[in-house]
């Protein structure tokens, strides 16, 4: 079974714990500028929101890569970048729709999620849950969960009235 | 050795910057943040030096903790001498700020002199370069914020700044990082405009590598056990994510230790309407609550944050879009000064008055204390209509509050007094009992009388009152470690001595104060043992907090502070509550500061001996 990231921005407290361990876990290095996934803050809404890698499916930054060094992982599903082969080229930084590969200029590579091997370390340093490793095909299903006690209720209210 | 090593001197009369080694020697003595930039403090100002003159220094220093995964490893510490008190200011801040400089390879910036025109210090990495600050000179730390963040490009640097008034010298002007976190007390925001200083902006890119951390394997296990000892605690895992440390309003109203109306009263019969509960509460115009989220600090796992905002057809605010986004809410501390202590109940105003507390960086405990002061003075008339500029000061009146929160910050009439502080103040007015302050500080939401070891902590701090120098309120109130009982004074002098030191090594490793509800010296020490190299031990660690405590008590007698400063308002000492658990009491402290003394191995004048500070090294 595929899993895939889950993200729920309502949360997240900002406290950037997750991309300390994904900074850690790829470059063995505390620092929220090595991290693949990043926390927004919107501020006068007073929302945060993480933000990484969907790992879609028909991968822009795929097939926009000139010398395949971004492959999918049967395994995981996710895209990952193979150092050896990356150019620096940044065409899939331009071709991804949503930003979340990016240019490293100390390697000289692009760098972006590769749910690190199937075990993702943001997932285990998020203290609220806000980020899990849930089945690929029912991410949605905490949000059908929540609706369903809702619906349910209401249902119940009719009944008893 | 989890400190980067590199030291930040910048030279403001000069315009210079340098890097220095860190000394390590010192370092193994003093850990970090609080201790170790006391110590260079120490050897760099003269104890006697006029706060606001470019003869003093202002230190902003991290702990070897901060920017690591460490659960709330965030902080940062300012330390100065500070104009409020004459003695040694040392505030602490959360926020991102602190690791962000960490990561740009810094464990501390010291600055000297004073420079000729405004200026802001722009770090990234190794570099840093003072700019001018001209555009910047009589904006407000929110504006400061956009402006600079504007002019780089860069998003992701991290601000701390001074508002107006650090710029009009209110002595208990703050530096306020990231918008809405503080290093807060005792001024340091108006030594930092004396040296026309306007921010600090840093960007950080090298991070911590894993490689300086003394034993990875054994910090991250260990980091990983205190985050579960935090996340299983009912207060740090339950009671301040929800409540914030607006947890306490009730509870502290309750046992009759909310000072109230200048301390006249210890209970609040408005408490419940500006509590953390009410902050959750929807309110009946718009169908929302005045919390909007709670939000943690830099590696935070707790997160007690207040995101608020503030009812947009409210009064305070009608009139004022600027105002209507989300921001820091209040806290217990500020929610007292701004509402109890004045006699306000109207949640919204407090709220809008703690926004301008941030967005003009004042201390808003000091700024709610001398209004409240003000009131009473008003109120006997020792102050009349006239010399407030029209202002009606009556307890309980928020048009008042609001009118004077913006006097102050913009430096307008009557608004430069309360920018004075109360001491100052009522000495003007020829009330000096009526200031509640001590060593010129005024002290914050816990009534002595109700809680008799908060007594002796504010008398005994080194920062003028604080409730973070020594918070026996965990004991006493809430029961940790031990309870003890709040109406009780003795035993107190020794449980005061244990969390003063405790605390110093706390606020010197770059961790918060607020894990002490959950984690005890056993959880902290194997984080610090871990990432340090050198002996940390327990009995060092306790040595060291002593020591800590003892150089800071130095510096204020070399300041020519005395044991006669070790005292309490005459208020707290002979006028008991009319109402609630304290009914009938006053502070012991009589009884409790000899027993103290005795206990810090100092003379009966409160002067540390020989001999103590000869076991401390000092």
């Amino acid at each position: 079974m595929l899993r895939a990231l889950h993200i729920e921005p309502r949360k997240c407290t900002g406290c950037l714990q997750c991309e300390m361990a994904c900074s850690y876990e790829h470059y063995g290095v505390f620092n929220p500028a090595k991290s693949v996934i990043r926390v927004f803050n919107f501020h006068r809404e007073g929302r945060f929101v993480p933000y990484t890698c969907t790992q879609c499916a028909e991968a822009w930054c795929l097939h926009a890569c000139p010398v395949d060094a971004i492959q999918a992982n049967p395994q995981t599903g996710a895209k990952v970048v193979m150092d050896a082969l990356c150019v620096g080229c940044k065409v899939c930084t331009i071709a991804c729709p949503f930003g979340t590969v990016n240019y490293n200029q100390q390697t000289g590579k692009v760098i972006k999620c590769d749910l690190c091997g199937g075990d993702p370390q943001c997932v285990q340093a998020c203290p609220t849950a806000a980020i899990t490793y849930v089945d690929a095909d029912w991410t949605g299903l905490e949000r059908m969960r929540a609706w369903a006690g809702r619906a349910n209720a209401a249902v119940s209210e009719q009944a008893q009235a | 050795m989890a400190w980067t090593r590199n030291v930040l001197r910048v030279n403001l009369t000069e315009g210079s910057c340098a890097a220095e080694p860190l000394n390590t020697e010192w370092a193994s003595q003093y850990l970090g943040q609080r201790g170790l930039a006391t110590k260079y403090l120490c050897e760099e100002v003269d104890p006697k030096t006029d706060a606001l003159s470019p003869e003093n220094k202002i230190i902003m220093a991290t702990g070897p903790l901060t920017g690591t995964v460490a659960s709330t490893g965030a902080r940062y510490s300012v330390i100065t001498k500070s104009p409020l008190t004459g003695a040694i200011a040392c505030s602490n801040s959360g926020g991102f700020f602190g690791a962000e400089l960490k990561f740009a390879g810094w464990d501390m910036i010291i600055f000297e002199g004073m420079s000729p025109e405004p200026v802001y210090l722009h770090i990234e990495d190794d570099r840093a370069e003072l700019l001018s600050a001209a555009g910047l000179w009589g904006k407000s730390v929110w504006e400061t914020d956009e402006s600079i963040h504007a002019r780089h490009q860069d998003p992701q640097m991290r601000i701390a700044a001074i508002g107006r008034a650090g710029e009009n010298g209110v002595l208990f002007a703050c530096i306020v990082n990231d918008l809405h976190r503080a290093a807060g007390r005792s001024g340091v925001g108006a030594v930092m405009g004396s040296k026309n200083l306007k921010a600090v902006a840093v960007r950080g890119t090298r991070g911590m590598d894993a490689g300086s951390i003394h034993d990875i394997g054994a910090f991250m296990e260990a980091t990983r056990a205190g985050k579960r000892v935090l996340a299983e605690n009912a207060v740090t895992g339950q009671g301040l994510p929800k409540y914030g440390t607006q947890v306490l309003m009730n509870v502290i109203n309750e046992i009759g230790a909310l000072p109230t109306r200048n301390s006249r009263e210890a209970q609040f019969e408005g408490a419940s309407r500006i509590s953390g509960e009410a902050m959750h509460e929807p309110r009946p115009s718009d169908g929302k609550p005045n919390l909007v989220t709670n939000a943690a600090c830099f590696g935070c796992t707790i997160a007690c944050g207040r995101i608020s905002k503030i009812d947009e057809e409210h009064v305070t605010v009608k009139t004022k879009p600027e105002y209507w986004g989300a921001s820091g809410g209040l806290e217990y501390e500020n929610a007292w000064s701004l509402g109890a202590d004045t006699g306000i109940d109207d949640l919204e105003a407090l709220t809008y008055v703690n926004f301008v507390c941030n967005e003009e960086g004042m201390d808003p405990i000091s700024f709610g204390a001398t209004v409240a002061a003000a009131m009473e003075m008003y109120q006997d008339g020792a102050l009349s209509r006239d010399q407030t500029g029209g202002v009606a000061l009556e307890f309980g009146s928020t048009e008042a509050l609001c009118r004077l929160v913006e006097m102050t910050g913009r430096g307008e009439g009557f608004g430069t007094e309360i920018g004075l502080g109360s001491k100052r103040l009522c000495d003007k007015y020829g009330r000096p009992e009526l200031a509640m302050v001590v060593k010129g500080q005024e002290f914050p939401a816990y009534d002595p009388r109700g809680i008799q070891g908060m007594g002796l902590t504010y008398a005994t701090s080194n920062r003028g009152a604080c409730h973070l120098r020594s918070y026996t309120v965990a004991s006493e109130v809430l029961g940790i470690p031990v309870k003890t009982d709040p109406l009780v004074s003795e035993g107190k002098a020794e449980l005061v001595k244990a969390f003063q030191d405790a605390t110093a090594v706390v606020d010197s490793s770059g961790l918060c104060v607020f894990t002490t509800f959950a984690w005890t010296m056993e959880d902290i020490q194997p984080q610090i043992a871990a990432a340090c190299e050198g002996d940390w031990s327990l009995e060092d660690l306790g040595a060291m907090g002593e020591r800590i405590w003892n150089l800071e008590r130095q510096f204020n007698l070399a300041a020519g502070l005395t044991g006669k400063d070790d005292t309490l308002p005459k208020r707290l000492l002979t006028e008991p509550p009319k109402t609630g658990p304290a009914q009938g009491r006053v502070s012991d402290l009589g009884k409790m500061l000899p027993e103290y003394y005795r206990i810090r191995g100092w003379s009966e004048e409160g002067v540390p001996t020989q001999e103590t500070l000869q076991r401390l090294g000092l």
